[in-house]
């Protein structure tokens, strides 16, 4: 007969997500048995560092998201490099692939994203590769190593940030790269026009090729890839592909459970999901986006540890509101430094633009009804926060919209009301956060 | 534990906090090493900003709920449970800027020179932090919050 493990708070990821929420429980409460649950071998690392693991083979040690002894120090249960067959929400209980059934009081799935292929020909031929996970890193890594040296050529298909992020990393180890992009221009979700066009100039003077309004529909060869075939008709040489299409939610897990799923998994202000005791966040999670004023897929790191903190607090017995995410997006690809968050690109005109531009120095703010609901800032990125704080605080910025792209704006750009109580002595002392004032009426345990 | 406020009423906008910041963080701690010879180059972790009328000198909040801490992708930013101090692992921050996107006080720089952010560390190893110190006209306190 199977082992059962008993625990009270279990996690399936290990990334962002589901360390925000072991750290908010362990924040409240000491003591109540929490497991981990993920399908890679690793120590939480930072996904992001896998194009400098590529680039300049960063160790692992250097990608550590947290320091060696985490799990331990915060009496944390792991099961790494194990996978969940299946879930029984009814009866609260994970089986894992081995056989091992973990029953739980409260349930996170924090299982991120999985790559997209396309449905062409081609996609499992040997050197066509996908950029998500270390181990995706750590496969490409091998496979370059085996590749004369100056004699890659290299195809990136979809030009989003894991498509440059990798295209910077195979420039940085020598390779010659084509980026082939659908849409007409790159990093088109989270970019608008302007911003687009100064990352494909900095692209090729980097000297990549950025092919833009074209798709591959075939990947050629046999072992290893010799080309891809694209939609015009053209064939371009390459001995590696890499697909970075897009990635979806890994809902997989909860399909055929009753629990909700749109786009990602459907959750509340408390990150609960249509199941009371089970949580969502991060990239597999449809969540609350301020920007937009409704739940939305916001696939990124922020928002992941955001969203796991909130639940993990709720998990915990402390009811914690999601403040909402947005897209938020920094970028420095070939020493440009760009961020965006929001909407960017306004889909009608009851939609304000304030913009200013000049060489590298793009400032965009957009607006619907006095508040700012999107921005784009390339090349003077370090006042970029302010702004994001009024859009996330849903401050009224009609009064003072022109100074928020203007060259010297800052904190002093606002008025009075904004900025004197945070820098100035509070009356009455620092107010708490609020879970940890609600801490304190919290009952613990069991 | 104490924290660094604005006295925005006294602030003349003279910016010595900033080069006193400068030269708390350099290697050699001297004015005129820090501000010509050393290389990297030391930078302030805090900076005036307004002119007139309206002046302040605007530093890390050390923030309860921390979005700075909770955006880092690597780790790097990280809450002292203690003291509540927000600091930085210059080893594992890689300077990807998310920060900076993340922080309401537009309170983080970046040390491109380095490929890494600077931030207040309210003067580690000092009694009191170097630009309150320095201030000729008490428009930065040093206080228990």
């Amino acid at each position: 007969m199977a082992r059962t493990e008993k625990v009270k708070y279990l996690i399936i990821g290990n990334s962002s997500g589901g360390i925000g929420a072991v750290e908010a429980i362990r924040g409240v409460d000491k003591a109540g048995m929490i497991a981990i649950i993920a399908d890679e071998p690793y120590p939480v690392y930072s996904r992001p560092l896998i194009s400098e693991y590529l680039a300049e083979g960063r160790p692992l040690e250097r990608m550590l998201f947290r320091p060696a002894g985490f799990y331990e120090n915060n009496n944390i249960q792991t099961h790494l490099g194990r996978k969940v067959k299946h879930l029984d929400i009814g009866e609260h209980v994970a089986e894992l692939e081995d056989g091992e059934r973990i029953t739980w009081k409260k349930l996170l799935l924090a299982t991120g994203g999985l790559p997209v292929i396309p449905e062409i020909k081609g996609t499992n031929l040997n050197g066509v590769f996908t950029f998500t996970t270390l181990d995706d890193a750590k496969a490409i890594d091998r496979f370059l190593s085996r590749l004369p040296e100056r004699a890659v050529e290299a195809v990136v298909i979809g030009g989003g940030l894991i498509g440059v992020s990798v295209t910077e990393a195979l420039v940085r180890r020598g390779a010659r790269v084509r980026v082939v992009e659908m849409k007409e221009r790159i990093l088109n979700t989270i970019l608008d026009e302007e911003a687009s066009a100064l990352e494909e100039e900095t692209l090729r003077q980097a000297g990549v090729e950025v092919l833009t309004g074209r798709t591959v529909v075939e990947i050629s060869g046999e072992h290893p890839v010799k080309g891809v075939l694209l939609d015009d008709g053209s064939r371009t040489p390459c001995n590696l592909v890499v697909i970075a299409i897009g990635v979806v939610p890994r809902t997989g897990l909860v399909s055929g459970t009753g629990i909700k799923v749109n786009r990602g998994i459907i959750v509340d202000r408390h990150m609960v999901t249509s199941s009371p005791d089970v949580y969502a966040c991060g990239d597999v999670a449809e969540a609350y986006d301020f920007a937009y004023g409704e739940n939305r897929l916001t696939p990124v790191w922020p928002n992941a540890c955001i969203g796991g903190r909130t639940a993990g607090f709720n998990m915990a017995g402390i009811p914690t509101e999601y403040p909402g995410g947005t897209a938020m997006n920094s970028m420095r690809y070939f020493g440009l430094d760009a961020v965006s968050a929001g909407v960017v690109t306004p889909p009608d005109d009851s939609y304000e633009v304030l913009s200013r531009k000049y060489d590298y120095i793009y400032r965009k703010v957009v607006l619907k009804d006095g508040l700012v609901v999107g921005m784009v800032f390339v090349g003077d990125i370090e006042k970029s926060g302010i702004v994001f704080g009024l859009m996330k605080d849903k401050i009224n910025a009609d009064g003072f919209k022109q100074e928020l792209v203007a060259d010297d704006f800052g904190l002093a750009s606002l008025p009075e009301e904004i900025w004197r109580p945070g820098l100035e002595i509070p009356p009455s002392g620092l107010a708490s956060s609020v879970p940890l004032e609600q801490a304190e009426e919290m009952v613990m345990g069991e | 534990m104490n924290r660094v406020f604005v006295k925005e009423e006294a602030c003349i906008g003279c910016h010595l906090c900033e080069v006193y910041c400068q030269v708390e963080h350099s290697q050699t701690k001297d004015l005129i090493k820090a501000f010509k010879r050393e290389s990297p180059r030391p930078l302030p972790r805090l900076w005036v900003e307004g002119g007139k009328p309206v002046s302040f000198a605007v530093q890390c909040r050390h923030c309860a709920e921390p979005s700075c801490v909770f955006a880092c992708l690597t780790g790097a930013l990280q809450r002292d449970p203690e003291s509540g101090i927000i600091s930085v692992d210059e080893e594992r921050c890689t300077g990807c800027w998310t920060c900076i996107l993340a922080c309401p006080f537009g309170a983080i720089k970046r040390d491109t020179e380095q490929r890494r952010i600077v931030k207040c560390d309210l003067c580690p190893g000092e009694d009191v932090p170097a630009c309150v110190t320095a201030c000729p006209n008490e428009a930065l306190i040093y206080a228990e919050v």
